[in-house]
């Protein structure tokens, strides 16, 4: 037999072991991670078109000064709902969609270390954006902010079911979250190729390694506030009632443990995207590695001590408002470290202006205006004015849109190649980027100004008169051209889709392990398991690396669904893990949460024990010993 | 002062630490920002003329200087900042001297409640919305709420403060020049957020004494058989939430009207405090103000004119 | 497919993951889920401790809770953590019927650890939305008793698979998990038990 019909030989074998069924039944019963992580990408990105509509509407009734287009119930709603949906429903979700998409192939793996668990995180994830969505159905949508205070989050407030939409998804969202979290850490400490040790990996797992352990330290929080106040809402607890003891301040406190980490959550993974394209385009390794890896750890674990910088105007003792002030600052100089790494590693480079290098560099500005306007934010006695203003929401998209959505885009740009074969349009890319990049900064940035005019955000309505009249026309306008951007994005998307030129395995020539397999990848990513020999395996002979990564020599594990795993540390190869084929259990399991949690939701509890017990059943049911994996 | 409540042109030494801090930071911030933006700019162009192509990888050793010199001077930055910014927390966390006025602030969806009284209690009186102060004195506030956390904010005289159920929180500020100076709600506190201003009036001592005398006086005996015959429609249709000091109406659901006419605007500064808006907000207060939490009185034309005649003595 | 010719190797010497215990990524799985939900137990006592400093007129208007169901309680679920690492250890050495023992022992305990506990909730003079003190109390024990039942069940599957010869000396994760998560449930209780019940009674 010749060479390359011993390969195809074991490439359809590999097929037969791994693809997915046809038809809905594999749509359903797929655990492919790549499969799953393209659905996160595309869920999300329906979020977020739904959430910008949301802020559109809402820009056009503040273009003007009392202007009524929304009344105030239903203008709640939407800066409500906007804000849930980017945050909750889009921001991180987007972020699992790359990683799930990216992570065994940068690992030269062939799955995420627990499959299944893979596909219930994302049938969570939709079930739970849906759910809180359902709210629309009966026009009780949340509206009491994404951070949801008490007590107007209270019952004898907000006596509809608008605010448990919002507990009882949060905290349904939160078990998809954390279960995908466990998922990061594990692929991570097991599964990297032979050789790929801390040092070597891509620079892009940090982020959503931090993020992951982050969450799992965060997202209980969120859970027992939700739970606290739908105890209060539903059975007449008083958590949060001061008349009996409870404490409305708890909530902040909760809301933001988890809240402040949550930021670096959805921003740390979205540098870790930059920080693994900007060196492609600029044609050289990243300056500073290690140091970017560090800030990126250090930033994750200063992240949990700020939370009460959101809470300097309670009346803090001033002990505790210095404390967090400084903790507020310190937090900035690891931020500071990346930026200039990324500066270094252009400067230090010959750029290739790209679409995806574009969004990455503009990033960096953005990231920069961000961290200064934060900083502003950060000192206590400034915070007092500038809180609850406009100044802060400009802030929060500097960082919002700036650290996740910019990168995200680039993302697209760089690996929709490697996830559907084809390329997206460079021309259009570019009147992409511009109009996003013009549009962002022409309705964001007069905000800072409008909350030093001395605007509160959430407010439907404001007087003629005050000043804020043109910040706020300007800024509508920005918004418009920024969703006009975001637009070309996805006739861009559309158009590749269909029309893109062929890709090929590695269209930019980078560095990384998902390169090496052909684009769309095989559904068992690699034929070989490689051996990896430094940062950047497929740079190799350019930068003389030595010795060299073995991407086509290694085991072929083509047994059953198999691959290597390796120690946590040095990835030195360790076992062989066995990997679950496609079941119906995952979504059968979110299918049975759905069910209790909707029980909950409406008070039936009958219906929330059917769906307790079908969760019991179904989990005991996934976990049942299967006997073959009792050989060797 | 100028039109907007903006607090980068503060009158008070309360704020003006805060402004000049504001000021400098953001001149900081900008600053950077352009330093950054030369440096990304730099680095973009300084070797693109050689570039396109993606088969090549520069082999060079990174400036790591950049990361060790940037991350040191930024640190040197958010040093100084932050001592500044602890100096301005001193300077402005108490004031100069003790004040000898306190005001107790009340929020209320969606307007503020006014408590007076001098330093031993005595002289008491109850208002809304419409906070006299003093010039060239330093005020004290006491922040309580009677139903959701709100936030006490003038912008061109402090900071915020919250008003937290269970919790007394407390303030101050001092204005140095006469004038009226708008406060805002600086937390979202459900539908009319928008619409739960204050006005802080300053004025020279005389003034401030004349409107607390005023205050604190009961509301005057109807003059006239058509004042007389609106003070009994108060007191059958208001008086179960508003109260007029020297009158059996004595509700504390709703602000004190008895100087109501002394203040400028009605509905914690959404309408003007005219005979037609205060008709017309009596009528349909949710048309005005959806999600008031005053109800709609229906009055007869004739009721209406004599209430509002009424109304209109309270001064 | 590239070009290039792969060669694949052997990998005989490597061990199947369901038999490599504390290598395997289940273990790992089971580590990182003790790890959520041990933050999620910082956070109830954390809640509990903070309500507890600012209003003392409605705090534990009855005196500190009464140990005398609680500590004997607190001694069961202790033995119950020791016999079930017990168990653990025989199936390490291939001993199938010392598992089963050390589960159903452990099961037992645990029945009888809810079981006292169910008791302490009925003999309450008060409920849980009497004040925050009593929300607090009833769901902090409360979340504690949702993990001993949890737990109830994955301590009878377990004992079901051990039956069916589901584990031998190599292979034994899912015991090794169960043993893990029910000790968790243990130390929480020691936690929740020195806030709630004991450190009132030392003031």
């Amino acid at each position: 037999m010749t060479a390359v019909a011993q390969d195809r030989e074991l490439a359809s074998r590999l097929e037969e072991i791994w693809k997915t069924k046809p038809g809905w039944q594999g749509w359903i019963s797929t655990v492919d991670h790549k499969e799953i992580g393209k659905r996160y990408i595309a869920t999300a990105l329906i979020f977020l078109v739904l959430g910008g509509l949301e802020a559109l509407v809402i820009r056009l009734q503040l273009a003007g000064p009392e202007r009524h287009m929304l009344s105030p119930q239903e203008y709640n709603q939407f800066f409500t709902m906007h804000g849930v949906t980017m945050i909750f429903l889009y921001a991180l979700p987007v972020l699992s969609g790359f990683s799930n998409f990216l992570w065994p192939l940068v690992f030269g793996s062939r799955d995420m270390a627990f499959p299944r668990l893979n596909a219930l995180s994302y049938w969570i994830f939709l079930f739970a954006g849906l759910l809180i969505y359902s709210s629309f159905l009966g026009g009780q949508v949340p509206n009491s902010g994404w951070f949801n205070y008490v007590p107007l989050a209270e019952h004898e407030y907000n006596a509809g079911l608008n605010v448990d939409f919002y507990a009882v998804g949060t905290v349904f969202l939160g078990i998809s979250t954390t279960v995908g979290s466990i998922n990061f850490i594990v692929t991570l400490m097991k599964t990297r190729a032979p050789g790929m040790t801390i040092q070597r990996m891509p620079i892009l797992v940090w982020g959503t390694l931090v993020a992951s352990i982050s969450n799992l330290l965060a997202i209980p929080s969120l859970t027992v506030a939700c739970v606290f106040l739908f105890l209060d809402r539903h059975f007449g607890m008083h958590f949060f009632d001061a008349a009996l003891g409870g404490q409305p301040l708890l909530w902040q406190h909760l809301f933001w443990i988890f809240g402040h980490p949550w930021v670096y959550v959805v921003v740390l993974p979205a540098m870790g995207i930059v920080s693994d394209i900007l060196p492609v385009f600029s044609r050289r390794p990243l300056v500073g590695y290690m140091m970017v890896a560090g800030a990126t750890v250090a930033t994750a674990m200063l992240g949990f001590g700020v939370w009460m910088h959101h809470m300097f105007a309670t009346g803090l003792p001033p002990m505790a408002a210095a404390f967090f002030g400084v903790s507020s600052l310190v937090i900035s100089i690891p931020s500071a470290v990346a930026v200039f790494a990324w500066i270094a590693t252009i400067w230090g480079g010959r750029p290739v202006f790209s679409t995806a290098f574009l969004f990455t560099a503009g990033f960096v500005l953005l990231f920069t205006i961000g961290g200064v306007s934060g900083v502003m934010t950060a000192a206590v006695p400034l915070d007092l004015q500038l809180t609850d203003t406009y100044f802060v929401v400009a802030h929060l998209h500097y960082v919002l849109i700036g650290i996740n959505v910019f990168p995200v885009v680039a993302g697209l740009y760089f690996w929709m190649p490697k996830m559907t074969g084809r390329l997206l349009s460079e021309r259009l890319g570019k009147w992409n980027f511009w109009t996003m990049f013009i549009g962002f900064n022409l309705g964001f940035f007069p905000m800072h100004i409008a909350g030093m005019l001395g605007m509160p955000r959430r407010i439907y309505t404001y007087a003629d008169g005050l000043g804020w009249n043109t910040v706020n026309l300007i800024t509508t306008i920005g918004a418009f051209v920024f969703a006009f951007g975001v637009l070309l994005l996805l006739i861009n998307v559309w158009w590749g889709l269909r029309k893109g030129e062929i890709a090929g395995a590695n269209p930019w020539g980078a560095p990384t392990l998902e390169w090496s397999v052909p684009s769309p990848p095989p559904p068992y990513n690699f034929l070989v398991i490689p051996t990896v020999a430094s940062r950047y395996p497929l740079w190799e002979e350019q930068l003389g690396t030595e010795p060299r990564s073995s991407i086509y020599v290694g085991p072929s594990l083509d047994e059953g669904r198999e691959t290597i795993g390796t120690t946590p540390t040095d990835a030195s190869p360790e076992l062989i893990l066995r990997m679950p084929g496609d079941s119906y259990s995952p979504f059968l399991l979110a299918v049975a949460m759905t069910i209790a949690f909707y029980g909950a939701l409406l008070s039936q509890w009958w219906l929330a024990a059917v769906g307790t017990i079908g969760v019991i059943a179904f989990a005991i049911h996934w976990m049942w010993p299967t006997p073959q994996e009792d050989t060797a | 002062m100028s039109d907007s409540p903006t607090f980068m042109h503060t009158f008070g030494p309360a704020a003006d630490p805060i402004t000049r801090l504001g000021w400098i930071l953001s001149a900081v911030a900008m600053l950077v920002v352009v330093v950054i933006g030369v440096f990304i700019l730099v680095a973009l162009f300084r070797r693109r003329a050689t570039t396109g192509n993606l088969a090549e990888v520069e082999t060079s050793a990174g400036r790591s200087d950049f990361i060790y010199i940037g991350t040191a001077a930024s640190i040197v930055i958010l040093v100084g900042s932050f001592v500044y910014v602890m100096a301005v927390l001193a300077e402005t966390s108490s004031p100069p001297l003790d004040p000898a006025l306190t005001v107790q602030v009340i929020g209320h969806q969606w307007w503020w409640e006014l408590r007076y009284s001098d330093r031993n209690g005595a002289n008491a009186f109850v208002t809304a919305n419409e906070i006299h102060i003093p010039v060239g004195h330093p005020v004290r506030f006491v922040l309580t709420t009677a139903d959701v956390i709100h936030s006490f904010w003038v912008p061109q005289l402090a900071g915020k403060t919250d008003l937290i159920p269970g919790r007394r929180n407390a303030t101050w500020f001092q204005a140095d020049t006469p004038g009226t100076y708008l406060g805002l709600c600086g937390e979202y506190c459900g539908l009319q957020h928008a619409h739960m201003h204050v006005a802080v009036v300053a004025e020279d001592a005389p003034a401030f004494r004349a409107w607390w005398s005023g205050q604190i006086a009961a509301r005057a005996p109807p003059a006239t058989k058509e004042i007389a015959n609106g003070e009994n429609v108060f007191l059958s249709r208001c008086s179960a939430c508003h109260t007029i000091r020297g009158t059996s109406a004595a509700g504390k659901i709703g602000p004190d009207l008895t100087h109501v006419m002394s203040r400028n605007t009605i509905a914690a500064g959404t309408l003007p405090n005219t005979r037609g808006f205060l008709a017309g907000w009596i009528l349909n207060p949710g048309q005005m103000k959806p999600g008031t939490q005053m109800p709609a009185t229906p009055l007869a034309p004739a009721e209406l004119e004599v209430l509002l005649a009424y109304l209109e003595t309270l001064k | 497919m590239t070009a290039s010719r792969v060669t694949p190797t052997a990998t005989d010497a490597l061990p199947f993951a369901a038999n490599a215990g504390r290598h395997s990524p289940g273990w790992w799985g089971m580590v990182a889920v003790l790890m959520t939900e041990g933050g999620l137990f910082v956070l109830l006592l954390f809640s509990y401790i903070y309500t507890s400093a600012f209003d003392h007129t409605h705090w534990m208007v009855d005196g500190p809770p009464d140990l005398k169901l609680a500590l004997p309680n607190t001694l069961i679920l202790l033995v119950s953590s020791a016999t079930a690492w017990w168990g653990e250890k025989g199936i390490k050495s291939g001993n199938v019927a010392r598992l089963r023992l050390g589960l159903s022992v452990t099961l037992m305990l645990g029945i009888a650890f809810a079981g006292i506990q169910g008791k302490e909730y009925a003999d309450k003079k008060f409920g849980p939305s009497r004040d925050a003190y009593s929300s607090l109390f009833y769901t902090i024990t409360g979340f504690h008793f949702a993990h001993v039942i949890v737990g109830i069940i994955m301590l009878a599957t377990v004992l079901i698979w051990a039956s069916k010869g589901a584990f031998n000396e190599r292979r034994h994760l899912a015991v090794t998990n169960v043993g893990l998560y029910w000790h968790f449930v243990d130390a929480v209780w020691l936690a929740v038990f020195t806030t709630l019940y004991l450190a009132p009674h030392l003031q």
